[in-house]
């Protein structure tokens, strides 16, 4: 109900939303929960596990009950805090976990099985059969219990991530948190103030008192207008900070648009739903105020109980009264103002029920004192609560309850570097610990100064603290006047009795729950967390945690202290993955890297794939070719038979100089370098330092102290990583010096018979057998353009590389290709590539996965004897060379047209497919179009004794099982006289 | 004569703006990475300035000469000499590598420039902190980078050729939310 003449928002503009289907009207600056309140509309939301009928408890993030589900389709977002959300016109919301509908939802049987569905009635319940708890018992009680649901489709709206750096991190705006951001911003330091509320203010928009003789919120807004015209200053509302951590770290949510209609957040609209911040700050100031708590009694979850500065806050901010005849029920004086703050905004205030038998009296109001509220009526909405005292029982009708059970001061973030917080007993409240988080200040109401004027107070002292280590001086504002009350309560956590009394309302956690955990023996407060799951949902616990344990602390005989706290957490609010990941949806995921030849492999037809971050190439289909292996057969007889061309610039290329280059290489190669001649080029193995290969390659000698050492493409960055450690950590004596080069050029492989026709044409140097032998390199010129060759082959043919600088990639790769369809050869990609390399027994990166020594592939001679290099001391510890370790072996099909697959694993033929007969596993396959059938890698048990051997190939995956026959690995010319001819 | 067309690593990408910010390739030039041997840091340093008119930069700093000559910190030991070909002399003491077409080098311009490197670069780039000619080797969302301010409201970000596209798209779309902010 909306009482004309009150509040902070704008009567005159009106706003439509939807809530369960009706139409409502609410106003500018409204929340969907004030709103609601506005049109009389208190049910909103089915609790956790009893689908009890809930409404709305608090005015802020804590709110555990009023979570509802805003938009439709894709773009809807469940478990929205009802009190956070603002409404703007069109606004759609739901409520959620309850079927058909939120007024009748069959679900709530589960309340009338209460008594059997407490605390550990899962585990001991549906422990036996086991196997039907994943199948039977867990799906069913999942839908039966839960909030909202996520569309279950991909999400169409943007998030992003930022971060911000800052001298002062201000968190909280209330009177602590503007003093603090005022005091700092005037000193000329660079303040963030971060408000997780869409208005900056605090509690001093939701309290009548004044401040300099004004209204607060008017100093407020004094305030923030003078913070918004200081360039050193930046607001940042509807930004939660949730974490806080090293170095001055904090993790921050920002709500950007959740208060705009949906289409504003679209990927087509760019604008952010949410923004994850990280901020660091030299030095932060927490005035996050203070989260009253409800207290324990029977039935005190019914639509209609709030917290009482809930009510002052829905009164005094949205000019919004929660009832018609209001009950307070407290532990403390500052529940009164809101019985003062009703009766002179002329809402019937029926008594404040106090627990304290000196409780104040009322003006205006009856108090009934040494009091309590012990039990409740009404099942959509409040109707009536029963009052115990000397006198006995009496019911009082009533269609809100605004109930304190003290406040807790908010020392969340305080505690997420291992911090905890000291028990006051005055404040019957966890305050925090000074310095736990380094260069943070407490101030304000999160400190336990719970008064107005402590809190300016403590905010510009926090402010001062925080300038004189930043070595910053300032004018100390002259301190605002404003109301000194004292803070008096008397600890009250639960009303004895027999029904349900509520702590946790979002998990449903009862005062029952936590007495019986701690008759089980579950003492310990982190074990009564887990057992009874108070404090586990969204919100964290923030209404009832200290409550719990105070609960705990009596059922056990210990105190508050002794009981201590769990563990505070981040995200201090709940925080969607979608901004946590933000841009890393989709090609977001992991950044591409293109060739030069990216768009004339298009042009070409080409199907590309991912070979770490690079797109390559993988065929280039002909017309008529329907079937990607027609494509690679034609490539590789082209190569085979006449020439190809093929973009080799992932291959990893760095560029070593210095005049101790050789012997960098000689420790980090296997086999020698030094001894290399200039214009010439080795293959060469690395091994890591535990003595298995790392990579492989080959290094060109351009000159005395330059050298080109080329990697495979998915070990680039190892390499280059694994170097700069030999350089910095081993060997830092050693004058070398090295960059990557890798995608300064475009390299191109020419394989094939025709390949130095090719090459002839094209280069204006002579190429002949004499001036460049297999194996040799050096500069030439292609067009024009100063560049590289070097004759080696990956496929086993006549071969060159041919590198120029990037820029000329495109355009050298179309002559070269052109030049090869004049010879009848053209364009191959990694599949004729693989096809190529298998035929030959080269190796890849399929074979060097990490558990493969040089003695498993048959390398071992390629370790020198001559020298010592990185990994070899390793590599021969006893196992590394035995005989019946699983080495490199070539396969066949012992039936030409039978198919084989990598991954597949070996079995002898008379043994049964178990694991401990496994023989191996196959590494790499590919059709063979010159030897007409199947051909593959395999890593076997003494395979290089089985020779020969019919083995019997297994791929339960693809559903191939079949013999094949243990051969050399290098399929075709053996003799290698086609790749030096 | 060269009979190979060339083309930058942006090639039909930019410039774009948005908002207020605008994303464009630098012209090419001549980059060659200086990695002085063991000792010789001064001695090349003496022979930048002699040669090029600039001294080797300090750690996250570069030297300006004549003629827009720049040379640019780009890591341990190195620096990037923008623009002029290196003087051969000062091979004796330094490793010198032409990587002119190994980096895509864009400049992001505008009044919001830092805010749109806020959504992609984790450095403090508030003006006090980050002056004109600072630069670091940092990461652009998933790339390594090396981002220099050239001016109050302008950035030079380099990273590898290959990854010019994804630098563009990144870029561009952090100008877009920006921009979409209002």
């Amino acid at each position: 109900m909306r009482i004309s003449g009150l509040g902070q928002v704008s009567r005159n503009r009106p706003v439509s939303f939807a809530f369960n289907g009706k139409h409502y009207m609410g106003v500018e600056g409204d929340t969907l929960a004030s709103a609601l309140l506005a049109n009389d509309v208190h049910l909103v939301a089915r609790s956790f596990k009893y689908h009890r009928p809930r409404g709305i408890l608090t005015a802020g993030s804590e709110e555990p009950n009023a979570l509802v589900t805003v938009g439709e389709g894709v773009a809807a977002d469940p478990n929205i805090r009802a009190t956070q959300q603002e409404i703007f016109e069109g606004l759609v919301a739901r409520s959620q976990n309850c079927w058909p509908s939120v007024d009748r939802d069959l679900m709530a049987v589960n309340d009338l099985a209460a008594p059997f569905l407490g605390a550990g009635f899962y585990y001991k319940t549906f422990m036996w059969p086991a196997p039907l708890w994943e199948k039977l018992y867990e799906p069913i009680i999942r839908r039966a219990a839960g909030l909202g649901a996520l569309p279950g489709a991909a999400n169409t709206d943007v998030y992003e991530k930022a971060f911000a750096f800052c001298d002062l991190l201000v968190i909280g705006s209330g009177p602590a948190g503007l003093m603090a951001a005022l005091t700092a911003g005037r000193a000329g330091a660079d303040v963030i103030l971060a408000e997780e509320d869409s208005r900056m203010g605090g509690r001093l928009l939701a309290e009548v008192e004044e401040i300099d003789g004004r209204p607060a919120h008017m100093w407020a807004a004094e305030v923030i207008a003078e913070l918004e015209q200081l360039d050193n200053v930046r607001l940042m509302t509807r930004t939660a900070i949730t974490g806080a951590y090293d170095q001055g770290t904090f993790s921050a949510l920002e709500r950007v648009s959740h208060h705009l209609p949906p289409s504003q957040s679209l990927k087509t609209a760019h604008r952010p739903r949410e923004c994850f911040w990280r901020i660091v700050a030299k030095a932060s100031v927490l005035a996050a105020g203070a989260i009253e708590r409800p207290i324990a009694f029977c039935n005190n979850d019914r639509p209609g109980i709030m917290t009482a500065g809930a009510v002052r806050a829905y009164l005094n901010r949205w000019g919004v009264a929660p009832g018609e005849r209001i009950t307070v029920f407290a532990n403390n004086d500052d529940a009164h103002r809101t019985a003062q703050d009703l009766v002179a905004a002329g809402v019937q205030v029926t008594a404040v029920v106090d627990s304290r038998h000196d409780a104040p009296d009322g003006d205006g109001f009856p108090v009934i004192k040494g009091a309590v509220v012990c039990d409740t009526a009404g099942r959509r909405r409040l109707e009536s609560v029963t009052v115990r005292s000397v006198r006995g029982e009496e019911k009082i009708q009533t269609d809100c309850l605004a109930m304190s059970g003290g406040w807790n001061p908010s020392v969340h973030l305080t505690c997420h570097m291992n911090g905890r917080p000291r028990w006051n007993r005055e404040l019957a409240a966890f305050v925090p610990v000074d310095g736990v988080v380094p260069g943070m200040e407490v101030a304000g109401a999160a400190n336990g100064a719970f008064s107005t004027s402590a809190a300016l107070r403590e905010g510009a002292a926090a402010a001062r603290a925080a300038l004189a280590d930043l070595g910053l001086k300032g004018q100390v504002p002259p301190l605002p006047v404003a109301s000194e009350e004292v803070y008096r309560i008397s600890p009250l956590w639960a009303v004895p009795g027999k029904g349900r009394a509520w702590l946790d309302f979002q998990n449903d956690v009862t005062v029952k729950d936590v007495n019986q955990a701690a008759q089980e023996n579950f003492r310990s407060v982190e074990h009564m967390k887990r057992y009874t799951t108070q404090g586990m949902a969204t919100d964290q616990g923030k209404n009832s945690n200290v409550a719990a344990l105070a609960v705990l602390a009596d059922a056990t005989g210990r105190s508050i202290p002794e009981t201590g706290v769990t563990t505070f957490r981040a995200p201090f609010v709940p925080t969607s993955i979608a901004a946590m990941g933000a841009g890393a949806e989709d090609q977001g995921f992991k950044p591409r890297r293109y060739l030069t030849t990216h768009a004339a492999g298009l042009e070409q037809g080409a199907s590309n794939v991912e070979v770490g971050l690079w797109y390559r190439a993988s065929y280039f289909p002909k017309q008529g070719e329907t079937n990607w292996r027609q494509s690679c057969d034609r490539e590789v007889m082209m190569v085979r038979n006449a020439v190809g061309v093929c973009d080799v610039s992932t291959l990893g290329k760095i560029d070593i100089k210095g005049r101790d280059a050789a012997r960098l290489l000689d420790l980090v190669y296997t086999n020698m370098f030094s001894t290399l001649k200039i214009g010439r080029v080795r293959y060469g193995l690395m091994l890591r330092e535990d003595g298995f290969v790392m990579d492989d390659g080959t290094t060109a000698r351009l000159g005395e102290d330059h050298y080109v050492m080329t990697t495979t493409t998915a070990a680039a960055g190892q390499v280059m990583a694994h170097l700069e450690f030999l350089i910095q950590v081993v060997r830092p004596d050693l004058d070398v010096r090295f960059t990557s080069v890798t995608d300064h050029w475009a390299q191109f492989a020419i394989a094939g018979p025709k390949a130095r026709a090719l090459v002839d044409a094209l280069v204006e140097e002579t190429v002949d057998g004499d001036s460049w032998p297999f194996m040799g390199c050096g500069e030439i010129t292609v067009k024009g353009v100063r560049g590289r060759l070097f004759r080696i082959s990956f496929s086993g043919e006549h071969a060159y590389e041919i590198a120029v600088p990037a820029r000329y990639g495109d355009a050298l790769y179309r002559a070269l290709v052109a030049q090869a369809e004049s010879l009848g050869g053209g364009a191959y990609g990694m599949e004729a590539l693989n096809v190529l390399r298998i035929e030959k027994g080269f190796i890849t990166h399929a074979e060097i996965n990490g558990t493969v020594t040089a003695f498993d592939l048959g390398m071992q001679g390629l370790i020198s004897k001559k020298k010592s290099c990185w990994g070899k001391a390793l590599s021969e510890r006893a196992g590394l060379m035995d005989e019946d370790r699983m080495q490199l072996v070539g396969l066949k099909p012992a039936e030409t047209a039978q198919d084989i697959s990598a991954g597949a694993h070996l079995f002898d033929p008379d043994a049964t497919v178990e694991r401990v007969n496994d023989l191996g596993y196959v590494t790499s396959v590919g059709f063979s179009p010159t030897l007409g059938h199947m051909i593959g890698f395999a890593m076997v048990s003494a395979g290089a004794d089985r020779m020969g051997d019919t083995v019997r190939l297994v791929d339960h995956t693809r559903g191939i099982d079949t013999l094949c026959e243990i051969v050399n690995p290098v399929f075709f010319d053996p003799e290698g006289g086609r790749v030096r001819g | 004569m060269v009979d190979l067309s060339a083309k930058s690593p942006c090639d039909g990408m930019l410039p774009v703006s948005v908002g207020s910010c605008s994303l464009s390739e630098e012209p090419p030039m001549r980059l060659t990475l200086i990695a002085p041997y063991a000792g010789q840091e001064g001695a090349v340093s003496a022979a930048m300035e002699a040669a090029h008119g600039l001294a080797f930069p300090a750690p996250n700093r570069s030297s300006f000469g004549p003629e827009g000559a720049r040379a640019v910190w780009f890591g341990r030991g190195q620096a990037l000499l923008m623009g002029p070909e290196a003087s051969p002399g000062l091979a004796e003491h330094a490793a010198l590598t032409d990587i002119s077409d190994g980096w895509a080098v864009v400049r992001l311009e505008g009044e919001r420039a830092e805010d749109v490197l806020a959504r992609l670069v984790p450095l403090d780039l508030r003006p006090q902190v980050f002056e004109p000619g600072h630069t670091a080797r940092t990461e652009l969302r998933h790339m390594m980078a090396s981002l220099t301010r050239v001016s109050a409201k302008s950035f030079q970000i380099m990273v590898f050729r290959s990854f010019a596209q994804t630098l563009v798209h990144d870029v561009k779309t952090a100008m877009e939310a920006v921009a979409a902010r209002g």
